[in-house]
């Protein structure tokens, strides 16, 4: 449970990070919470040689509203996002998502940044953020780019960050306000990974449903949407059967895991049941 | 509050100021000058041949000071690690020694030392040391195992079986051939990882030249460590002292003599130096010993009338690869598995057997938990069967009060209770009938509500010595000394080693109320061989019954001593002699007394005692009480499956327990609490799971799911005090109740909840996906 030996720096600005890990290439790894890495560095699964703390670099920590989106610094913790009267008011279902990871330890010190950057296919915040069409911002050494979430997470702990990348900045859409979300999370226990779970952001007009989008955790080797659900419930009326319709595709097309906390089997039949209840919590159509 | 209503009162814990605020002393926070640390090279391989051991490129590394191999160390063990009776003395086993030399049985098995200058020097040392195995097939069921082409795991024993005997009472065929209604069922006990919060940690400080040894240990039981580090190492036992600093907490998976406590005194002793080993949490969830593991099939004889005639039982053990020290003492739970009924008859068959997993031993409750489990289940499935309530079934069977001393058909006398009187209390609190209507009002709704009752009888306070010393070669008596000092401040000596039980707090409760001194007054002392006689240490829900009583008799000594000085003093005849809160005086004059620290000092004045009185105010006690305690109680939980996921809500849990005269009953709380806890853990959550290549597949606590505080509910507590007439405080252990209890009481509300669906069984955890599974099968819903 100690980690291999390691070299550590904290810059303190971004061109400096980039600088450190361009120099020490694969060796060099991004420290942000330490809640992901350090675990794997004691268990000796990660050895990076090099660790470049980004905490120390200034506003890398807020949230804002733009015109168009909110924009959550990469630092920003899991608490700070729970907390926001910001994120309360227009992104619920993220909200949700921030109070229900891991327990207050973790969430004062894991960050969103890192949550994205890990790209663990049971964490919560990379299905919201899939939901949510979010943007992320990375820094490199050949300056800004801006990756769409559906692009961002490629594979089990694997992102679409270059080695030298750094996450800056994840930009949420504004949702129209007559748009609601919520984050459903199946676990044995308070306080743990997700079994699976459902991130769910509807839109509505005039009893109908403008759009939808649905969200699933733990049903795959990255955060995955629910297509055939989405394309279910897209244009019908708010109705009980419709919603119920639609949900029983939830985990159409999905390949999930077989583990200790259950089968594939079971993971669908969740898949489906959360959907339904997320988007029954939303509409308040049951 | 008067100190003589000492007994009795909730004062907080006197050691939780230091614990709480980080400042206790663990093995780890131990000061220690030029200390070296032991990192223990363990088995990666469930069953193996070792071909060789390459430690070249980790001697070269930075920060190394000694490697060691099993082979380089094994003449030094004069004997392999000890093995009890524990009520099989029939039993086959091998033995065991610290590290391996030619063979690995298990992954955690230890097969190398690195000892270096740092605790990450070493890790990194053990890193380059390559160990060359040959592969065996590995064996991970106790049926399979057993089975003629298994692989055999111990050459020398021939098979995997360690034994497989009988044990019977009464007369089964009378009862199978009265029997109206018989019933077969498999009964599992999955796998449990003990996760104590500490994990285990050893400090060695071997003095060459005075050939002596001290050793700090993260255990339970400092004074049995001392009498076999001294056997096995070839150290006289007066040059060895163990001391058992904060332990933070056990559940019996300290409670024997480990190989890194050999390993780390023969490391100290190769090198002349300290040397330190602290466990990490996957070698703990890997290297300390599991509990339960055992499967039992039942078949029941019973009337239409509820009552249970009798049992066939088959209890299956899991030795894991060895059997540890008290591997069999879980076979107990076959013996006491009438639990507080009247039943006539058991055919008993014990089987043990060795697979490739971490050996199994005592796990909170040990034994007692498991018959529990099965009797209860029994009562439920005999409800099921013949359509009466639960409740029905155990007043139909439930021993009565004016049954007591009711002696069971193993031989074993109850010493006290009304266990109808206590189930009649829990029900009544727990608004049982209202429960009853609830539920089936809910299920019309399609909401599935399980009420589950457990009326549970432990045997404890391990023991009287005669059947103890049978089972374990050592009279388990309780040992308690009290010194008064010359200024009139108290130290109590006990035989126990409390880690998070409370001793310090409780057992100078007795002493303050005795003597009438302040509990501030009284320090207790316990887990340090090197200070006063041998103790017997803690488990079994021992410590209050034996060491807490002996404590009580040596301070009644001291005060009757007191009391005696102050009649000389006073020049007053002794029986006219009274003493209270303190005091003593002559009967009628309080006025006019000698306080308690005046005595203290005058038993140090030859000039004030007494002619012929020997100086000092001091006893010392070892006390065997007459019989074992056998605390009771009905725990009921009221659950609720969500049919749609699987999973379980607790919504309710009422627990009535009767441990006799309370000392101190927010301690007591605290032990129900947390006991009824680990009870839950096991209903819902908890599994040492392992592949069938031998790898455990639960081997951090992302995977082994310890239930926190958010998962359980409010624990509403209820007693009925009934005092054990076997020792002079009249207390019952409590220190496993609530464990023995809740994991019964938890999954017969489960069950009972998923009736509807045809469900009679649900092997534990009731896992969600494992429920939704029962509920769904052949089509849902039948009632
Ligand atoms: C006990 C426990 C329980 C948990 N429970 C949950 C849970 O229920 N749900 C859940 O979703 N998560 C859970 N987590 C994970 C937690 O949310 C982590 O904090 C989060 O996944 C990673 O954030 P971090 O800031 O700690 O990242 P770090 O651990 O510092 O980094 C994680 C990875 O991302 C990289 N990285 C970090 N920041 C950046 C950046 N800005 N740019 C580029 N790369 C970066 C790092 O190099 C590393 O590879 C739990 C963690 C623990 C320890």
């Amino acid at each position: 449970m100690i980690p291999a030996a390691f070299d550590y720096v904290a810059p303190r600005s971004l061109p400096e990070a980039v600088a450190d890990l361009v120099k020490h290439g694969s060796e060099a790894k991004v420290l942000a919470g330490g809640h992901s890495l350090i675990p794997l560095m004691k268990l000796r699964l990660s050895t990076p040689s090099f660790l470049v703390d980004i905490g120390r670099i200034q506003d890398l920590s807020y949230i804002r509203e733009a015109d168009s989106h909110i924009a959550l610094g990469a630092l920003t913790t899991h608490h700070e996002i729970e907390f926001s009267e910001l994120v309360k008011a227009r992104l619920p279902l993220l909200q949700q998502a921030a109070a229900q990871i891991g327990d207050a330890q973790v969430r004062n010190r894991g960050t969103i940044g890192g949550a994205a950057a890990h790209a663990d296919p049971n964490g919560d915040f990379p299905t919201c953020l899939l939901a949510l069409d979010a943007e992320l911002i990375a820094v490199g050494p050949r300056g800004e780019r801006s990756i769409k979430a559906q692009d961002f997470f490629v594979d089990t702990f694997t992102s679409a960050l270059e080695p030298a990348e750094i996450l800056r900045e994840i930009r949420i859409p504004r949702p129209p306000s007559a748009s609601s979300g919520t984050y459903l999370k199946f676990s044995r226990r308070s306080q743990d990974w997700a079994i699976v779970a459902v991130a769910a952001q509807v839109s509505l007009r005039e009893g109908r449903v403008e759009r939808v989008a649905i969200g699933l955790t733990g049903m795959g080797p990255r955060p995955l949407r629910a297509a055939a659900a989405e394309r279910a419930l897209t244009g019908k009326a708010v109705a009980p059967d419709a919603l119920r319709e639609a949900s029983a595709q939830a985990a159409d097309g999905t390949q999930p895991p077989e583990d200790l906390n259950g089968s594939p089997e079971y993971r669908r039949h969740l898949a489906a049941v959360l959907t339904r209840r997320a988007l029954e919590a939303i509409t308040g159509s049951k | 509050m008067a100190v003589s209503q000492m007994i009795g009162a909730s004062i907080k814990r006197r050691e939780d100021p230091q614990l709480v605020t980080g400042s206790g002393r663990f093995v780890d926070d131990l000061p220690q000058n030029a200390v070296l640390h032991l990192h223990v090279v363990r088995s990666s391989e469930p069953h193996a041949r070792i071909l060789a051991i390459d430690t070249i490129r980790a001697k070269e590394a930075d920060g190394v000071v000694a490697i060691f191999t099993g082979k380089e160390l094994r003449e030094e063990f004069q004997a392999p690690l000890p093995v009890t009776v524990t009520f099989v003395p029939e039993k086959a086993y091998p033995e065991q020694y610290p590290i391996a030399t030619d063979k690995v049985h298990y992954v955690g098995e230890p097969v190398a030392l690195v000892v270096a200058l740092s605790r990450a020097a070493a890790q990194d040392a053990a890193e380059r040391i390559e160990v060359r195995y040959q592969a065996l097939p590995a064996v991970t069921d106790v049926e399979k195992a057993i089975q003629k082409d298994a692989p055999v795991i111990h050459e020398s024993l021939g098979s995997n079986l360690s034994y497989d005997v009988k044990r019977a009472g009464g007369d089964i065929e009378a009862a199978f051939k009265e029997a109206e209604v018989t019933i077969s069922q498999r009964l599992q006990q999955q796998r449990l990882i003990p996760i104590a919060i500490e994990t285990r940690g050893v400090v060695a400080d071997y003095k060459p030249f005075a050939n002596s040894l001290t050793l700090w240990s993260s255990t339970q039981i400092p004074h049995f460590v001392k009498v076999w580090l001294a056997v096995i190492l070839g150290i006289p036992e007066s040059q060895v002292r163990v001391i058992a600093p904060d332990v933070g907490g056990g559940f019996g998976s300290k409670i024997r003599v480990f190989p890194e406590e050999v390993l780390t005194a023969l490391a100290s002793r190769r090198l002349g130096r300290p040397v330190k080993w602290i466990e990490d949490r996957e070698e703990n969830m890997r290297a300390t010993h599991h509990g339960r593991s055992q499967i039992w099939d039942v078949e029941i004889a019973a009337k239409r009338d509820g009552t249970v005639l009798g049992l066939r039982l088959t209890q299956w053990l899991d030795l894991g690869a060895y059997c540890s020290q008290f591997g069999t003492f879980m076979s107990l739970g076959l013996l006491v598995a009438p639990g507080p009924y009247r039943l006539a008859a058991i055919d008993g068959r014990l089987v043990g057997v060795f697979t490739n997993r971490t050996p199994t031993d005592a796990y909170r409750g040990a034994g007692r938990p498991e018959a529990t489990y099965v009797i209860e289940r029994v009562m439920d499935l005999v409800a099921q069967e013949t359509g009466m309530d639960p409740a029905d079934v155990r007043r139909r069977n439930l021993v009565t009060g004016a049954e007591q001393p009711y002696t069971s058909l193993f031989g074993f006398t109850f010493d006290s209770g009304d266990y109808v009187a206590g189930l009649e209390r829990a029900l009544q609190v727990a608004g049982y009938d209202d429960l009853r209507r609830r539920q089936s009002e809910a299920r019309k709704q399609g909401r599935y509500l399980g009420i589950g009752l457990a009326s549970y009888l432990e045997i404890c306070g391990l023991g009287p010595a005669a059947p103890t010393q049978a089972n374990t070669g050592v009279s388990l008596w309780g040992m308690g000394v009290v010194r008064l000092h010359f200024t009139g401040k108290a130290t109590a000596i006990t035989g126990s080693s409390p880690h998070g039980q409370g001793h310090e707090t409780t057992f100078a409760q007795v002493v303050s109320a005795v003597l009438g001194i302040p509990v501030a007054d009284v320090d207790v002392v316990h887990g340090d061989t090197g200070i006063g006689p041998m103790g017997m240490n803690t488990y079994g829900s021992r410590s209050t019954a034996l060491d807490a009583s002996a404590v009580h008799i040596s301070a009644t000594r001291v005060r009757e001593k007191a009391r005696k000085i102050a009649a000389h003093l006073l020049e007053a005849a002794e029986d006219d002699v009274v003493y209270e809160d303190g005091k003593a005086f002559v009967k009628g004059s309080p006025a006019k007394s000698v306080t308690i620290q005046e005595l203290a000092m005058a038993a140090f004045q030859t000039n004030r005692l007494p002619a012929g009185m020997e100086g000092g105010l001091e006893a010392t006690t070892f006390f065997d009480p007459t019989n074992f305690v056998w605390p009771f109680g009905t725990h009921v939980a009221v659950v609720e499956v969500d049919p749609e996921t699987g999973k379980v809500s607790i919504e309710r849990y009422v627990a009535l327990d009767d441990c006799g005269t309370r000392i101190n009953p927010m301690v007591v709380d605290g032990q129900i609490h947390g006991g009824i806890a680990q009870g839950i853990g096991q209903a819902l959550f908890e599994e040492g799971v392992y592949g069938e290549d031998g790898q455990l597949r639960t081997g951090t606590l992302v995977d082994y799911l310890v239930p926190s505080a958010a998962d359980l509910p409010f624990f509403q507590l209820e007693e009925t005090i009934t005092p054990s007439p076997v020792n002079p405080l009249g207390a019952k252990g409590i220190g496993e109740a609530g464990t023995i209890a809740s994991t019964a009481a938890l999954m017969n509300a489960v069950v009972d909840a998923l009736q509807p669906f045809g469900v009679k069984d649900v092997p534990m955890p009731a896992s969600p996906a494992k429920l939704w599974q029962l509920m769904h099968r052949n089509g849902g819903r039948k009632g």
